[in-house]
């Protein structure tokens, strides 16, 4: 199937950057209400301005393959980048995931994360995909390092 | 529909009924997911309607719509007879008079109708005053209710200053009883629990429930949303005061409920929601309210969808509440026996078969490694095989058993054991595919 491709199942057994890291400039805790799918997520921040560099996300994720494989992906993309890049990236992958097929990704901006394109396919999985990356931007807003104007999620309830 | 019963009870439906049952319920003919017959297993969420459900709705709107209870045209006479009609059908169904069945937009409504009428009861004058609830005063739930069992009693205590207690559950999934005397004591004013559970199918012991509740003078709310559209169900028989439960999980149309209530008390209790319909004589300053079960249903009803009921409830009959409770454990017994034999799969409740809901939810693991039910769920799907997957509205019990999410399949008269074998082959693959 489209949805568990090799390369999500080798990021969902074998997650990287998993564990939560010191030091770290703030710390955010995000649930999948559908599910009870949870993640507590750090961002560790340096510099300012155009000079800020995300120097880590750490995290502590309870949840299905789809949302520990994205949060995987997650933490190859953006550690260490450019905060505007990281940023940008985020914009990416929310805009494959939310495409409904129609955004394919691109691979050089996602990396591994264009294995997720086929969970735009599963409307009801897009929010597993995100949990990470809603984590990561919230996180970043607390560090004082948050998007501006940036899209952000309605919080969705169920059950 | 069936002809007479051609196999022993025991045994549920034929090869033959069931073939005709199926062919009765049209969704069942289409394909999921690349031509895939669809394996509904999921009707303990909503169940899938028969064409004679369909066409009685359709037929209503095509010709005797009109708004119930107002006006005097035909068609006003014609929506009023067949609305009330479908009143008696629905309280006969569950042993109960006509009078004491209020329709309600679902289940759900009809706990929070409760809930608020007896908050409403404190500015209600004397009548009401059994309802009224204070600091000091408690209202005991389970730990395995559904939230819509659940939440709106936590409300109500929030409201009014009561305290929230709770049944809890054992690791069989069954109610502990050691401490119901304690629980369920003199300062107990409302018990609000589930019927046959949404997640573990435990059957709950209704006469040691509402004997305590008797002797403690405690109102009894019966959640019944997973009994009555899978047991035979004698509201007045259980002696319970209040019983909900929703249409759409019993073959009949999505948006009508039902709340049963005893006659005495529902005649004493004030009104929930007010508006049109349910006034007796209106003034500016002020208003008068019609007697049950008007009282309780405020704004035009809804006809169609009552009417729709009426036609699943008939069909129900047909059937056999008996027989669709044979059929129905006949095939849970032959999924517990099968999950029994994947040493990777633990079943969450009772593994007895005997005395069993029609819903076994279950989590995928080995070698403590767990496979989260959304993702057994995904792989499922991909074969056509629906079932629930996630907390099943009921997230404190996920949390006692230690689980975040499960999976559950739940059945309907329309279920066969090819379905039961679909669900296995399947588990196969995700442990091929996640583990």
């Amino acid at each position: 199937m489209d949805l568990y491709q090799e390369l999500i199942l080798e990021h969902y057994k074998r997650p990287h950057g998993a564990g939560l890291r010191e030091p770290y400039g703030a710390q955010v805790h995000h649930v999948n209400p559908t599910c009870g799918d949870e993640v507590t997520l750090r961002v560790q921040v340096q510099g300012t301005g155009s000079d800020a560099v995300l120097r880590d996300v750490s995290y502590d994720a309870l949840g299905c393959a789809i949302s520990r494989a994205s949060t995987s992906v997650l933490y190859d993309l953006v550690v260490g980048r450019p905060l505007h890049e990281a940023l940008s990236t985020h914009t990416a992958m929310h805009a494959m995931l939310t495409s409904r097929g129609a955004d394919a990704g691109d691979e050089d901006v996602l990396g591994d994360g264009i294995a997720l394109a086929g969970v735009a396919k599963y409307p009801a999985r897009v929010k597993c995909a995100l949990l990470g990356w809603m984590a990561l931007t919230d996180a970043l807003t607390q560090a004082g390092a948050g998007p501006t104007g940036h899209l952000t999620d309605a919080k969705e309830s169920a059950g | 529909m069936l002809a007479a019963p051609a196999v022993p009870v025991a045994l549920g439906f034929s090869d033959a009924e069931l073939a005709a049952v199926r062919a009765d319920v049209p969704i069942l003919s289409r394909t999921v997911r690349a031509g895939r017959r669809l394996v509904y297993l999921d009707s303990g969420a909503t169940s899938h309607k028969p064409r004679q459900v369909l066409d009685a709705e359709r037929a209503f709107y095509e010709q005797h719509n009109a708004a119930v209870h107002r006006g005097a045209h035909q068609l006003a006479e014609e929506a009023t007879d067949a609305y009330e009609a479908a009143r008696a059908a629905v309280a006969g169904f569950v042993g109960a008079s006509a009078d004491e069945v209020v329709f309600t937009r679902n289940a759900t409504e009809g706990i929070n109708l409760v809930a608020y009428a007896m908050s409403n009861a404190a500015t209600a004058g004397p009548q009401a005053q059994r309802f009224v609830l204070g600091p000091g005063d408690e209202v005991v739930v389970t730990e395995m209710e559904h939230h819509a069992n659940l939440v709106p009693w936590q409300e109500l205590c929030r409201r009014t200053g009561a305290t929230l207690r709770w049944l809890s559950v054992d690791d069989d999934g069954q109610l502990a009883l050691d401490d119901l005397a304690q629980v369920v004591n003199p300062r107990t004013k409302v018990l609000a629990f589930t019927h046959v559970s949404n997640v573990l199918g435990t059957v709950n012991p209704v006469a040691e429930l509402v004997s305590r509740a008797r002797e403690v003078g405690a109102l009894v709310v019966l959640d019944a949303c997973q009994s009555v559209p899978h047991l035979p169900v004698d509201l007045a028989a259980l002696g319970v005061d209040f019983a909900a439960f929703s249409g759409h999980k019993m073959l009949g149309p999505l948006g009508v409920g039902v709340l049963w209530g005893r006659r005495e008390l529902l005649g004493a209790m004030p009104p929930f929601l007010t508006g049109g319909s349910m006034i007796e004589v209106v003034h500016m300053a002020s208003s008068t309210y019609a007697a049950p079960p008007q009282r309780f249903e405020a704004g035009v009803p809804v006809a169609a969808q009552a009417v729709g009921l009426h036609a699943a409830v008939d069909y129900l009959s047909a059937l056999g509440m008996d027989r669709v409770h044979a059929h129905e454990s006949a095939l849970t017994k032959a999924l517990l026996e099968g999950l029994a034999e994947l040493a990777w799969v633990r079943v969450i409740g009772p593994t007895s078969t005997s005395e069993r809901g029609a819903a076994v939810s279950f989590v995928v693991e080995d070698d403590g490694v767990a496979v989260h039910a959304h993702d057994v769920g995904q792989v499922l799907d991909d074969l056509g095989v629906a079932v629930r997957v996630g907390h099943h509205c009921a997230w404190p019990l996920h949390r006692r058993f230690g689980v975040a999410a499960t999976t559950r399949a739940s059945f309907g008269p329309y279920n066969g054991l090819d379905d039961v074998q679909a669900l296995l082959d399947g588990l196969h693959r995700v442990r091929e595919v996640m583990l």
